[in-house]
């Protein structure tokens, strides 16, 4: 049977579609208090007809830049430290050490601390968000680093190449698939921390606060269309970065 | 014939009493024992022995990657400290970088030398020629086969134009066709660089059909047992009487210590030394 991506997409589809003809007939028939479990139709007018949830769309788009913001921050501060930890041996025997223990803290766990130190401001979600992203990120590069092939050191070591060729030709090339991996999970971790952030935190504007207030006004339609949001967010940085990362380490595609 | 050698650019090596241990749990192994041998200018010297002989470990003091031992190593009569672009190597393995093509793994050779970048083109193609990879040039090494990777090392071995070339069982990983062609390579290169060449091997044959001179070493720890030296004219044919004479007289040096060994007298045995050294030189 040939397999091409359409027809991947396809079967992919097809648990989803089960669910949603589900919430249809649910509906339909009447089986769950409309007020749990409200029908499709309604959930999907939301966004555009309900003045309570025309709001998600300026939400939606304050949490994206968020994300972005705190993941350059903590994703970029991660692949410095964790490119130091895993190049310099003093370096990792100095920081190192208090690198794993904090890592140790649910990145939840520094809420109170954050609200603390910054109130419930647009600082303190971004502070949060950044060390979402920075743990991933750093982990990895240290990883990607410490992992380059004793064989190649030794090989470059013999003909003795500068610093920078050792750097641009051996061992950022050789890191890059697991910096790659840690980007993408410093992205995710970025999202998760940036709806937390807001959820936990409120004030302001957010998908997480947009959540939120449907929660606490009793909104299931908006709960609900918040959380199918938060999926196709999901779902799309997904796609991007396997397209991105894919460009960025070219020679392991041809060997698989 | 002297005249020429008087005027030679190639170098000659001297190992002078070397050896090497380990600490393994606290304690201290030996793993090269009063190692002595010369290597001529323009000579290509095999170094064989079981493994576990110390023979890579001795190849990785001769390149500088292990500056701790014991005794002098010698190249041109100076002492060497750390590897230099008079020294380049071939490892069992290609060690080629995988994300860069066979051109610019090739000129890494290059990295320490300074040349402009239309001299490095050149220079590299050249020897993409010498090694017959023509063709391959924008190729990235998991598109090669073993004995191309094998053939590109090589070439990036010798872009820095060494004066003296250390193998370390460079064919071990071939099947023995590649490697039988190989062989003829590498003798090709070395008549045509004019360059002096230490191989590590377990291969008999392989010694018998390439080398000068063949040390011949023991383990645990390691020693040289005997050296024997060849003086066959190139091409040497692998079948003839003559041929097979050579690889008995390395054989029995081998077999010799071991037998030697498995009665317990090889530490006072007198072909140590160099017991058999040049007599046929």
């Amino acid at each position: 049977m040939p397999e091409n991506k359409y027809d991947v997409f396809l079967r992919g589809l097809a648990f989803p579609a089960v669910l949603v003809l589900a919430w249809i007939l649910v509906g339909q028939f009447g089986l769950i208090d409309p007020r749990l479990l409200v029908p499709v139709q309604r959930v999907i007018a939301v966004p555009f007809f309900d003045p309570d949830g025309r709001t998600i769309w300026l939400s939606l788009v304050t949490s994206l830049v968020r994300m972005v913001a705190g993941f350059l921050i903590g994703g970029g501060l991660g692949i410095l430290i964790g490119f130091v930890i895993g190049t310099s041996s003093l370096a990792n025997r100095l920081i190192g050490p208090s690198f794993t223990a904090v890592r140790q803290i649910t990145v939840f766990a520094w809420i109170p601390l954050l609200t603390a130190w910054f109130g419930n401001s647009d600082g303190a979600k971004l502070v949060f968000i950044a060390l979402s992203a920075f743990f991933p990120a750093a982990l990895n590069t240290q990883q990607g680093l410490r992992d380059v092939p004793i064989a190649l050191i030794e090989t470059s070591h013999v003909m003795r190449l500068s610093w920078r060729t050792h750097l641009f030709r051996l061992l950022l090339p050789s890191a890059l698939p697991s910096i790659a991996i840690g980007i993408e999970i410093a992205l995710i971790s970025a999202w998760i921390g940036t709806v937390g952030a807001e959820y936990a935190m409120g004030f302001g504007r957010g998908i997480g606060i947009f959540l939120a207030e449907g929660r606490v006004q009793f909104r299931m339609d908006i709960v609900l269309i918040g959380v199918v949001t938060l999926a196709l967010v999901g779902y799309g940085m997904n796609i991007v970065l396997r397209c991105g990362l894919r460009r960025l380490v070219p020679w392991q595609r041809q060997n698989s | 014939m002297r005249a020429e050698a008087l005027l030679d650019t190639r170098s000659s090596l001297d190992i002078q009493a070397v050896s090497k241990s380990y600490r393994v749990d606290g304690k201290p192994r030996e793993i090269l024992r009063d190692i002595r041998f010369t290597v001529e200018p323009g000579e290509l010297v095999s170094v064989i022995g079981a493994s576990g002989c110390g023979k890579s470990t001795l190849l990785r003091l001769i390149i500088g990657l292990d500056t701790d031992y014991e005794g002098d190593i010698l190249l041109d009569g100076r002492s060497i400290d750390g590897p230099t672009a008079d020294r380049g190597i071939v490892f069992q393995e290609p060690r080629l970088f995988p994300w860069l093509s066979v051109e610019q793994n090739i000129a890494l050779g290059l990295d320490s030398s300074g040349a402009s970048p239309a001299e490095v083109k050149r220079i590299v193609t050249e020897h993409i020629e010498i090694v017959r990879l023509n063709g391959f040039a924008r190729a990235y090494p998991h598109q090669l086969s073993g004995g191309m990777a094998q053939r590109a090392a090589i070439a990036r071995a010798l872009v820095s134009r060494p004066k003296i070339l250390l193998l370390d069982e460079p064919l071990g990983a071939l099947d023995s066709q590649t490697r039988a062609y190989m062989q003829d390579e590498l003798l090709e290169i070395w008549r045509r660089e004019k360059i002096t060449i230490v191989m590590v091997t377990h291969d008999i044959e392989e010694a018998v059909y390439l080398s000068d001179k063949i040390v011949v070493m023991e383990p645990e720890p390691g020693r040289v047992c005997g050296i024997v030296s060849i003086d066959a004219p190139h091409p040497r044919r692998r079948g003839t009487s003559k041929f097979s004479a050579l690889k008995d007289r390395v054989l029995s040096v081998l077999v010799r210590t071991q037998s030697a060994a498995s009665a317990g007298l090889v530490r006072s045995h007198p072909a140590a030394q160099g017991g058999i050294a040049r007599r046929y030189g």
